[in-house]
């Protein structure tokens, strides 16, 4: 850093209100629609984890395997089969929630008590039906505690692909060490973690919207 | 041994778990502390050993108050059983019950040895030492529990609904066990429960608690069932406590004829001359064969050419009590309930009017005992019943008869719908907690 | 399928070749570069996290303030962060190292607290009425039951560690980021997919070194309610 440069320069965030505002869009996008891909992944293999419980294990530990793997190294793994692209930030970002959510998905139906199961099986329910319209509901809160997580550290983890050109609001992060400016760097790093923290609160909101008869318990599991 | 004085306990939200208890409990005794769901019994229980202050009052143990004692100390020294057993998942059986030697440095070796030495008397083989408490059932579960708080042998036990969590059949057993192992061990013992049958099969006295802590009556079963101190543990004790009663009536004591029982070789017609509808033919041992209905007799030879109904079921004078002989008679197809002795010959009979009529005496005479003084503390069923018995030996006192089963009548009338098992559900672990 | 089999020649290639195994720049010297900055962080963050989580368990003093700062610590994106630290301090390996404790120690000190707090009332209060002093109940009871999360807790610190010692490469700290971040800069895939390599490997024995953790000092008795993570 400069001497007598300050920490932050207000006047620096005005003039680049629009353009911050374009990177916020692309930072969303590169950092949820992970956690999105992430859930049409999980609930299938979570539901089928849940009904075979031997294929459980070995499944959660190559997610966790995979999310062990540092994202930077990811990224270049992937840079020789999709390029400079987006996509080289969201599929390791897409494979990183997996972790998280598996595990969740299948403790949430877990936590459908037996008698309500039983009692839905026996109300004529096909084990199709049981599972989308009386499990997966009853799921949703841990299954909820699980996406929070993962959209959070997915949305925190985007400006890694900076490194690669494709890291949302990470831009001014590293354009703030080019030019030894720290005002870029800090507006971007708490940009980012308001965009999680809203994220998530957003999601408290969305799953007490959702589930009603849950208030109160679960959003914290 | 364990004495209340004055003993509050008040939460700072207002509310009295316990109100000015005061209790004396006997050394070597089992003292069950009863009453539905916010009575402060198990707050009173937590009392003895500290887990809970009271804030007014004190408890001594042989004495001493207990706050001259370190908590932890203290409680090394007592003995203490939960609802869900709270062994230690992380451990062996054998190591969850060294778990109190081990803390009072025992050493490995002499902790492990006491340890599989309580196994043994649970009742639970040694292979499951090695077994961690998932492995295990509730009811294996609560006998490990039970093993594990008399590590160290300590005089004092505290139970805390101890049975409650396990299925009937499972929970019969563990009370059997537990009378069993008490008889050998003696220990003085504090029992909580909300079941009202299980503090009268468990306990030598009970103390009945009422919502907001306070003592309602504290008494031996027998006198409790007897004698109420007022409409709530009335209905507390709830129905059927003129047939609970009976339970610590003795057989021995019963008035039995033995004019109907005759051997198999006897002519028919001696049974004619009986003049009662039926007569039991016994062997030569005078084992009961089976009931001879008089009417349906041939008009000569012997009673081993009749027909014989089966008996039903006899009661033992030695080891039953007055309730087992009522049901007896009962479910007799003669309504004459078969008393045999430890042989299993028959001592003699006896009709549901017959043996009610020795019960009445039985309630008069505990009164008469219980005011020449409570001190005495009278166990149950002796020297009172048997004062009764010689009184009403002789049978066919209709009215005395009539008035004990009118008694009962009225005492279901008055407490219906207020058995002890609904006022206290099975989810109630909170009291003062 | 030919192009992964060429990249891992690639790879095969690059590891095995001489100059990689001496000097400055070579995989020893930057592998325990970067075991250095991640075992330091990771000692002092396990000890600050364990302590206060610990505590706050056991005592169930401070809970909601656990839980905030969990919550907010996910939200630091680690990047920015180690960016941050540098440019302002300057390039030097102590103030990334506090950036590094202090982006470890959340999920330490929050599954400690989880474990702890969530051991089985019924289980704590037989402890105490068996006589175990506050101490005793901790050491005896309660961390041998929170073992599992504590041990996740200390795997995802350390996960988490390993990769932000990587990306730390890139504001110009040593550790095995170097070879990703300078073959990018020199255009050169053979250093970057040799590093990433590399780095993969480091967090496979990560990953190993903890699950033969957890079935070392976690008592058997809590296998079967534990088989998360």
């Amino acid at each position: 850093m400069r001497d007598g440069e300050p920490l932050i320069r207000w006047d620096w965030i005005g003039d680049h209100i629009g353009e911050l505002a374009d990177y916020t869009g692309v930072h969303l996008r590169l950092g949820l629609l992970p956690v999105l891909f992430g859930l049409i992944i999980s609930v299938p293999l979570g539901i089928l984890c849940h009904r075979w419980r031997w294929i459980y294990p070995p499944t959660l530990t190559a997610a966790n395997v995979l999310y062990s793997i540092p994202s930077l190294a990811l990224f270049m793994i992937f840079v020789r089969y999709t390029g400079l692209t987006e996509r080289t930030v969201m599929i390791p970002l897409t494979l990183y929630t997996l972790s998280v959510l598996i595990p969740n998905v299948v403790d949430g139906l877990a936590s459908v008590p037996e008698p309500v199961r039983q009692a839905a099986t026996a109300m004529g329910f096909s084990t199709v039906r049981r599972v989308v319209q009386v499990e997966l509901p009853i799921a949703v809160p841990v299954v909820v505690a699980g996406v929070r997580v993962a959209a959070v550290s997915s949305i925190s983890l985007v400006a890694v692909g900076q490194l690669i050109g494709q890291g949302g609001l990470g831009y001014y992060i590293t354009r703030g060490l080019q030019l030894d400016f720290p005002t870029p760097i800090i507006t971007a790093t708490v940009l980012i973690m308001l965009l999680a923290l809203v994220t998530d609160a957003l999601l408290v909101l969305a799953q007490r919207l959702l589930t009603p008869w849950a208030r109160g318990k679960g959003a914290t599991a | 041994m364990i004495r209340f004085d004055a003993v509050s306990k008040n939460y700072p939200n207002g509310t009295t778990a316990v109100d000015e208890l005061s209790l004396e409990l006997a050394e070597g005794g089992i003292t069950v502390l009863v009453g539905p769901s916010g009575c402060g019994k198990t707050t009173t229980l937590r009392m003895v050993n500290r887990m809970v202050e009271p804030t007014a009052g004190t408890v001594s143990l042989r004495g001493q108050d207990i706050r001259e004692i370190a908590a932890p100390e203290l409680r090394r020294g007592i003995g203490y059983v939960i609802q869900h057993a709270g062994l230690f998942p992380h451990r062996t059986v054998l190591d969850n019950i060294a778990t109190v030697p081990l803390l009072l440095g025992w050493g490995k070796k002499k902790a492990r040895s006491r340890a599989a030495e309580l196994l043994e008397l649970v009742g639970l083989p040694s292979s499951m030492a090695k077994r961690y408490p998932y492995q295990l059932s509730g009811g294996q579960q609560q006998r490990v529990g039970v093993a594990r708080a008399l590590g160290a042998d300590p005089p004092v036990l505290l139970m805390d609904e101890p049975f409650s969590a396990v299925d009937p059949i499972v929970r019969g057993e563990l009370q059997a066990e537990f009378i069993r192992l008490q008889k050998e061990l003696h220990k003085t013992i504090v029992f909580v429960t909300h079941d009202i049958d299980e503090a009268i099969k468990l306990g030598d006295h009970i103390a009945v608690l009422r919502t907001g802590g306070k003592l309602a009556q504290f008494d031996t079963p027998e006198r409790l069932l007897a004698h109420p101190a007022d409409d709530f543990v009335a209905d507390f004790v709830g129905q059927d406590r003129g047939i609970r009663r009976l339970s610590f009536v003795k057989a021995a004591d019963l008035p039995l004829r033995d004019g109907l029982v005759l051997p198999a070789d006897s002519p028919v017609a001696r049974a004619r001359a009986a003049d009662e509808p039926w007569v039991l033919v016994v062997d030569g041992d005078r084992r009961p064969l089976g009931w001879a209905a008089v009417a349906d007799l041939p008009s000569g030879g012997t009673l081993a050419d009749a027909a014989l109904t089966p008996l039903g079921h006899t009661f033992s004078l030695a080891g039953d009590s007055a309730r087992a002989a009522l049901d007896a008679a009962l479910l007799s197809p003669s309504r004459l309930a078969v008393g045999v002795d430890p042989q299993g010959a028959v001592v003699g009979v006896a009709d549901a009017y017959e043996l009610s009529a020795a019960m009445t005496g039985d309630g008069t005479a505990v009164d008469a005992a219980a005011e020449e003084g409570t001190a005495e503390e009278p166990t149950p069923g002796d020297a009172a019943v048997e004062e009764g018995t010689a009184e009403e030996a002789t049978a066919g006192d209709a009215v005395t008869a009539k008035d004990a089963v009118s008694k009962v009548t009225v005492v279901k009338g008055e407490t219906d719908g207020g058995s002890g098992d609904d006022v206290d559900g099975t989810g109630a672990g909170g009291d003062g907690r | 399928m030919n192009d992964f089999l060429n990249q891992i020649e690639l790879v095969g290639d690059w590891l095995t070749s001489s100059q990689q195994w001496s000097g400055d720049d070579g995989i020893p010297h930057r592998l325990s570069e970067h075991l250095t900055y991640s075992g330091i962080s990771l000692v002092f963050a396990t000890l600050i996290g364990l302590t206060f989580g610990l505590l706050v368990g056991h005592t169930g003093r401070g809970a909601f303030a656990v839980a905030s700062v969990a919550n907010l610590a996910r939200a630091i994106p680690t990047f920015g962060l180690v960016v941050l630290v540098v440019t302002v301090a300057g390039l030097s390996t102590t103030p990334v190292l506090v950036a590094l404790v202090a982006l470890a120690v959340p999920p330490i000190l929050i599954n400690t607290f989880e474990g702890v707090r969530g051991v089985d009332p019924d289980t704590r209060d037989a402890a105490r009425g068996m006589g175990m002093t506050g101490w005793e109940v901790l050491l005896k009871v309660e961390v041998p039951m929170a073992l599992p999360l504590i041990l996740l807790g200390l795997r995802v610190a350390a996960i988490q560690v390993v990769a932000t010692a990587t990306v730390a490469a890139y504001p110009g700290l040593g550790g095995l980021g170097r070879f990703i971040v300078d073959g990018l800069a020199r255009n050169n895939y053979e250093l970057v997919i040799g590093g990433s390599a590399v780095v993969v490997m480091l967090a496979l024995v990560v990953q190993a070194v903890f699950t033969a953790l957890r079935r070392l000092v976690v008592s058997p008795g809590l296998q079967p309610s534990a088989t998360k993570s």
